[in-house]
């Protein structure tokens, strides 16, 4: 399978009065075509700027992307100007993206229809009456019940999750080589989160669109993703096919994080949660050693004295950024 | 804390709350919101009860009526065997000692120009609970008891991370010494690593100083690790209470069967083993239910008579109860 999108070395630094924060500090990771991907970590790992970089939607300042290079379509996309015509085709028509909050990301004064058809007419120079076609076809994919009669209303007249499909369905209305959908479904319940989650997996298979799902639940992306990469204080801990991430987890604070985690049907007296122990670091004053040292169980003499180590493989498509040979059954 | 010592600290009999919609100029009121419609439970000495459901299906407003934060429209909620659903503000403040509450949002729920001995001392001099001069000590051995360094008194909220503000949180609702605790969505806000710390902390303090929690959340992996037993709500109206274990290996209604089934679970190995149903449309408007069973336009196992009359909630024996006509008569 060929490649959609590959990040190499990226760093993005924002200036704050406090200092610099180094939010995204050198990451590496590429997509397949057609691949879904799950992108994990916590609030302020950095997943959510390392995609808003791939898309240069960072403000700046105080942001700024330092090093490296996002090469998407064989160039390295970030040598496009932030506001030039091929960074806006690139974000409308090849690379499309999902935000947490369904709410705010769409327009309130704008129909369901306007927002659609605005990027048929702009990227794919549709005519009006066929954009407005296709946008009901795309609203009824997404299984809006009577798309017709609804595509004139106002956001605020549809649900939360009504709202998340609308966008998915703009998400894929020009045919992207690759969906990013961030936190897309952390505001929903579990319900309407579970029929979203299928519903984007059957487009993007439908469609041979890649898709990046960046979550902190490791849950939700068990059941979708193909490979997930691991992210802590701002760098990619543990890459690994799905399945292998789970039934052997190589770095600390991946076990920390499934051992955290209450598994269904098991109570307090068949189990106690094994926290992980601490904070995540401030990302200002990082620590030259590995960044989860103050949290880590399984730390070795060397961890201490050397820089934050970087990824080796320790089996398929299996990497790991950990000095010690943690092998644990979870 | 009361003197009588009854099996259930909180008895719920037929608890309604209704909220009024009101139209035009004059406010008029031209129906209701039923929030929660007629509810019983109870929820015995030293246990959790979880209370699980997703949004607006009335958990939040089910812990306020217990908190006497409203005042229900109709229905007994017993607080140690005394009806506290009727009783004037006056007198339900002594025994608000007797009740803690934790709130959702660690950083909505602190006052940011409150220092942490200020948050935490505050329930203990409205209360009386303890005289003046053990005030300082009181405080630190709280502080304590939820991990926090009582050196951190003078601090304001924002100079605390998400879970050392959840621990502020549980001090302030300690502080009186209380025997029950409502949790509203105690972890929810916070990050995965830091919710196992906070589950663990509320479990410890509960064996120490005996508590009982009612905990509610939309997370029904979290609810079934805490809890003893659970009930689960679905617009307004509890459907299922069964033991945490029990609820799961005997799954009765159809709607806890597909909330269990929509729980993400971090294992693709059993992930795919696993039934899945996958609910078709959404909670409908609970201005305007649907008639007869809530659930019915969602269930799967629908009849007729679902969309007629509303189904009992019906002991099963074990404790395992159930509201669903398909399950009680299958039995």
């Amino acid at each position: 399978m060929s490649e959609v999108i590959r990040v190499e070395n990226l760093k993005t630094y924002f200036k704050t009065i406090r200092g610099t924060v180094k939010a995204v500090d050198g990451i590496s990771l590429h997509i397949d075509e057609g691949e879904i991907v799950g992108l994990v970590g916590e609030s302020g790992c950095g997943k959510s700027v390392t995609m808003l970089s791939v898309m240069q939607l960072i403000n700046v300042p105080p942001g700024k992307i330092v090093a490296g290079k996002v090469i998407f379509e064989g160039k390295n996309i970030l040598e496009y100007p932030s506001r030039g015509s091929e960074m806006s085709h690139i974000r409308g028509a090849k690379i499309a993206m999902i935000f947490q909050e369904p709410m705010t990301s769409l327009n309130p004064v704008l129909t369901i229809a306007r927002q659609l058809t605005e990027t048929l007419e702009i990227h794919l120079k549709m005519n009006p009456l066929d954009a407005r076609e296709r946008a009901i076809r795309l609203l009824s994919n997404v299984e809006i019940p009577n798309a017709k009669g609804r595509i004139d209303d106002y956001p605020h007249q549809f649900s939360g999750g009504m709202r998340q499909r609308v966008m998915i369905a703009m998400a894929l209305s020009c045919n992207p080589r690759m969906v990013i959908a961030d936190e897309p479904t952390t505001a929903l319940d579990v319900t309407t989160q579970a029929q979203l989650l299928e519903l984007m997996k059957e487009q993007v298979t439908a469609h041979h669109t890649s898709l990046i799902l960046v979550t902190h639940n490791l849950g939700v992306v068990a059941r979708y993703v193909e490979r997930i990469y691991v992210m802590y204080a701002g760098r990619v801990v543990e890459a690994s096919p799905s399945s292998e991430l789970f039934a052997r987890p190589r770095h600390p604070y991946t076990i920390g994080l499934l051992n955290s985690v209450p598994r269904l049907g098991e109570t307090r007296k068949k189990r106690k949660l094994v926290p992980i122990t601490g904070m995540p670091p401030n990302l200002i004053d990082m620590p030259t050693t590995c960044a989860f040292l103050p949290r880590c169980h399984h730390h070795i003499p060397v961890c201490e004295k050397e820089p934050w180590p970087i990824l080796r493989e320790v089996g398929k498509d299996h990497f790991v950024s950990c000095y010690a040979n943690v092998l644990e059954k979870t | 804390m009361s003197t009588q010592k009854t099996d259930n600290i909180v008895e719920i009999k037929n608890l309604k709350m209704y909220f009024p919609i009101t139209r035009g100029l004059l406010q008029r009121k031209v129906s209701d919101i039923k929030a929660v419609d007629d509810i019983s439970f109870i929820i015995k000495r030293h246990e959790t009860l979880g209370l699980v459901g997703e949004s607006g299906c009335g958990k939040t407003t089910t812990g306020r009526c217990i908190l006497r934060l409203y005042n229900p429209t109709a229905g007994e909620i017993f607080f140690n065997g005394k009806n506290i659903a009727r009783l004037p503000e006056r007198k339900i403040r002594p025994l608000r000692s007797g009740i803690g509450s934790i709130f959702q949002d660690p950083y909505g729920s602190l006052n940011p120009r409150k220092t942490a001995g200020n948050i935490v001392s505050v329930p203990m001099l409205i209360h009386h609970t303890i005289p003046k001069n053990e005030l300082n000590d009181r405080v630190s051995e709280t502080l304590q008891m939820v991990g926090l360094d009582p050196g951190m008194i003078d601090r304001v909220p924002h100079e605390f991370s998400g879970g050392q503000r959840q621990r502020l949180g549980i001090a302030r609702a300690l502080a009186c010494r209380p025997s029950l605790i409502v949790c509203d969505e105690p972890i929810s806000a916070l990050d995965v690593s830091i919710q196992a710390q906070i589950i663990n902390l509320l479990e410890e303090l509960q064996e120490r100083l005996g508590l009982t929690y009612l905990f509610i959340a939309h997370d029904l992996s979290i609810v079934q690790h805490i809890s003893d037993r659970i009930a689960v709500m679905y617009l307004g109206r509890i459907v299922e209470i069964a033991g945490s274990e029990e609820l799961y290996e005997n799954t009765l209604h159809p709607y806890t069967k597909a909330l269990l089934s929509a729980i993400p679970i971090p294992d693709p190995e059993l992930d795919k083993s696993r039934h899945r149903i996958i609910l078709k449309g959404e909670v409908p408007n609970p201005a305007n239910p649907p008639a007869g069973c809530h659930f019915h336009p969602r269930c799967p196992e629908a009849k007729q008579k679902c969309e007629i009359s509303r189904p009992p909630l019906i002991d099963l024996g074990n404790g395992h109860m159930v509201a669903c006509f398909r399950t009680s008569e299958t039995l």
